[in-house]
């Protein structure tokens, strides 16, 4: 404990503690509860029971009540700390309610019957996860399915965007051209028209093209991207010529060179623009809120809209949902953060 | 090219890797065709083609219909079968008794999103500079842990804005965290999601929430481009750390707190999807934006009304086009 506080608090450089550094740690550790905080509370809410869920003021870890099978009840019997009449406490299981009444009995001599006032029992209580709110989505809903078309959307449309991302990238850094510069100005253009101020004609577009409900409709608008064409054309741009011109020597053809020799080498730019493409992909909202209207063509982030927009929202399946929709991105950033700040840095956007 | 070792490897990774190349041969065949029909030089156009083709069909091509549709009425969908209006759709947008006050308007449900779209990214932008710019400071100084301290502000960029907004919708609920919170210090539970101010708080502050790690990395970055001697010789002054902030860091970080602002107006009045999920622009209008205006118009509503919906689109990309500009020219005078 001392060294850890001594590892706190050495200076990278001697001197008194300044107030400023004082003020500093204490708003990062208020960040770090504003931050993680909901977050973590989400992902521990999700464990608890529908009954856990609507408990005010909401306990902190899952707990559940505690059951016991009594002999001669079909169904296991919750179990209650019972405050007896001589001021004694019994641990009791409950048959059932009539009124304000309960009819307990004590598990371990089902003869012994009592009844209970029930302000004068309290329930006995175990951590338990509640797992099925995971499983049982998987069965009832059409979540399996909002969550294969998810994948689908990501895994294709990622690939499509590198594909023909680099393919254009690799167009306007390697080769000199008429209309080079219209082309890159067109790139530039496209990066002022968010979808937001297209929704009808694009949709006009699809429909045209009969891929109203189909998965292609969210894959296919945002496939070309100018952050992507840019990000991979200033990666090539740093690439040695002399490589390209001693592969022309070897009679490869052009395409030879952009697969062969050109792709490997921008590896790295190629795994900043997939990490982007798969979370951009992954977390895309509007155009598919707009463009799929069957629920089995919903992606995650729709299905979760429409299932919390319900009358009565069930929390309990919901939470889990949304946890299973936050998973992927949670991995991305625990193993990829540093492709993704500094691609952030690099481009300026995200 | 000889092929590539990996495909005579008998591997699982071989396995796969063969059919594959086995498709980038084939592709390679008609590229090799039309190289040698158009020349090398020219391959250029056929590598630009696919990418310019998917901008010109999805971005180009609908940048001009969507005027076609804000120039035509009726509620069909293909412009062929759309009446010609003229100007109608933007007089009906526009017929207002006064601007500020969307009650005297024609269609006051567009109004009201713009006004509340304008106090959104007001409060929305005043507070994300702010809280960014203190953030970044914090985390430029000599702290321990500075990695983990950053991804902790930065990861909820990446969480999707339904995630978001669920997970903060679940906090502030009737029953939430925060109410229970709230009843243990004695007071009364706030249901925030009936209240119009609350409602647009906690719009505002989710946003700000979630976006906030992205211009925090942008101040950052700004930041650790400053001059580190610069700090040395204020320190060996005796400058007051104050005085070292208000004199070197603001000048020099300014060009990047442009940025920061025309990016976070940028997005702003383009706020759609933590907001609906949120509030679903309630209670009322309350929080109801403009690009809410405009996919209800078009795809929700009874009626599709795509004419309307364009129309109004087209007034939003105005407004983001005037914004892009400010935007150019501030980045210019930063590399200048």
């Amino acid at each position: 404990m001392s060294r850890a506080s001594q590892l706190m608090l050495a200076r990278r450089k001697a001197g008194r503690w300044h107030w400023t550094d004082i003020a500093a740690y204490t708003y990062l550790a208020f960040g770090v509860v504003l931050m993680f905080g909901p977050v973590a509370w989400l992902v521990l809410s999700s464990f608890k029971t529908q009954a856990g869920l609507l408990e005010f003021p909401p306990s902190l870890l899952p707990m559940s009540q505690q059951e016991v099978m009594v002999p001669g009840n079909p169904q296991p019997l919750p179990l209650f700390e019972v405050t007896m009449e001589d001021g004694s406490k019994r641990v009791l299981a409950q048959v059932r309610r009539i009124g304000i009444q309960a009819q307990m009995v004590d598990p371990k001599d089902p003869t012994q019957q009592f009844r209970v006032p029930i302000d004068k029992r309290v329930p006995v209580r175990q951590f338990k996860l509640a797992t099925e709110n995971y499983t049982e989505p998987l069965e009832r809903f059409a979540f399996t399915r909002f969550l294969s078309n998810s994948v689908f959307v990501t895994v294709v449309a990622t690939l499509i965007t590198l594909l023909i991302n680099s393919m254009a990238a690799y167009a306007l850094s390697i080769y000199e051209f008429r209309g080079k510069n219209t082309a890159m100005l067109m790139v530039i253009g496209t990066l002022m028209i968010p979808i937001t101020i297209i929704l009808v004609p694009v949709y006009l577009v699809i429909t045209h093209l009969g891929l109203v409900n189909s998965l292609w409709a969210v894959i296919l608008p945002g496939a070309a991207t100018p952050t992507g064409v840019f990000l991979l054309r200033q990666y090539m741009l740093t690439l040695p010529r002399d490589l390209i011109e001693a592969a022309r020597m070897d009679k490869a053809s052009e395409w030879q060179i952009y697969w062969r020799i050109v792709m490997p080498l921008a590896m790295p730019a190629l795994a900043v623009l997939a990490i982007f493409s798969i979370m951009w992909r992954w977390n895309e909202f509007l155009w598919p809120l707009a463009v799929l209207t069957k629920t089995e063509s919903y992606t995650l982030q729709i299905g979760l809209n429409a299932f919390q927009g319900e009358l009565q929202t069930q929390w309990h399946y919901l939470l889990a949902m949304t946890v299973v929709t936050l998973l992927p991105v949670a991995l991305v950033f625990v193993f990829l953060q540093r492709f993704i700040t500094t691609g952030i840095a690099n481009t300026g956007m995200k | 090219m000889a092929t590539s070792p990996s495909t005579e490897r008998r591997t699982a990774a071989g396995l796969l890797w063969t059919p594959f190349a086995a498709l980038i041969k084939l592709i390679d065949l008609p590229m090799r065709a039309v190289q040698r029909l158009i020349g090398e030089r020219r391959m250029a156009y056929v590598f630009l083609l696919p990418n310019l083709l998917f901008f010109s069909l999805f971005v180009f091509v609908p940048l001009i219909v969507n005027v076609v549709f804000s120039v035509t009425g009726g509620a069909a969908l293909f412009p062929s079968e759309r009446p010609f209006v003229g100007t109608g759709q933007y007089a009906y947008l526009f017929d207002c008794g006064s601007f500020l006050d969307p009650n005297s308007c024609r269609e006051d449900h567009f109004w009201r999103g713009v006004a509340n779209t304008a106090r959104f990214t007001l409060f929305q932008v005043v507070a994300m500079v702010l809280f960014s710019l203190v953030t970044a400071v914090v985390l430029n100084m000599r702290i321990k842990a500075r990695g983990f301290f950053r991804a902790v502000y930065f990861f909820p960029v990446l969480l999707s804005p339904v995630v978001v907004a669920l997970t903060w919708k679940w906090i502030l609920q009737r029953d939430g965290l925060l109410n229970a919170g709230i009843t243990a210090l004695g007071g009364e539970r706030i249901l925030f999601f009936v209240d119009p101010s609350w409602a647009m708080f906690w719009a505002v502050f989710v946003s700000i929430w979630a976006h906030m790690g992205f211009y925090t990395l942008i101040l950052l970055a700004g930041l650790q481009a400053i001059p580190a001697d610069l700090y040395e010789a204020a320190e060996m002054d005796a400058t007051p750390r104050w005085r070292a902030f208000w004199c070197i860091t603001l000048p020099l970080l300014w060009p990047n707190m442009v940025v920061v602002i025309v990016l976070a107006l940028i997005k702003g009045v383009q706020t759609f999807d933590e907001v609906f999920v949120l509030t679903g622009g309630g209670p009322g209008t309350a929080t109801l934006m403009v690009v809410q205006y405009i996919y209800e118009t078009a795809f929700s509503n009874q009626v599709q009304n795509f004419g309307l919906a364009a129309a109004a689109s087209v007034v939003l990309g105005v407004v983001l086009f005037t914004l892009t500009l400010a935007q150019l020219a501030a980045s210019r005078r930063k590399d200048a």
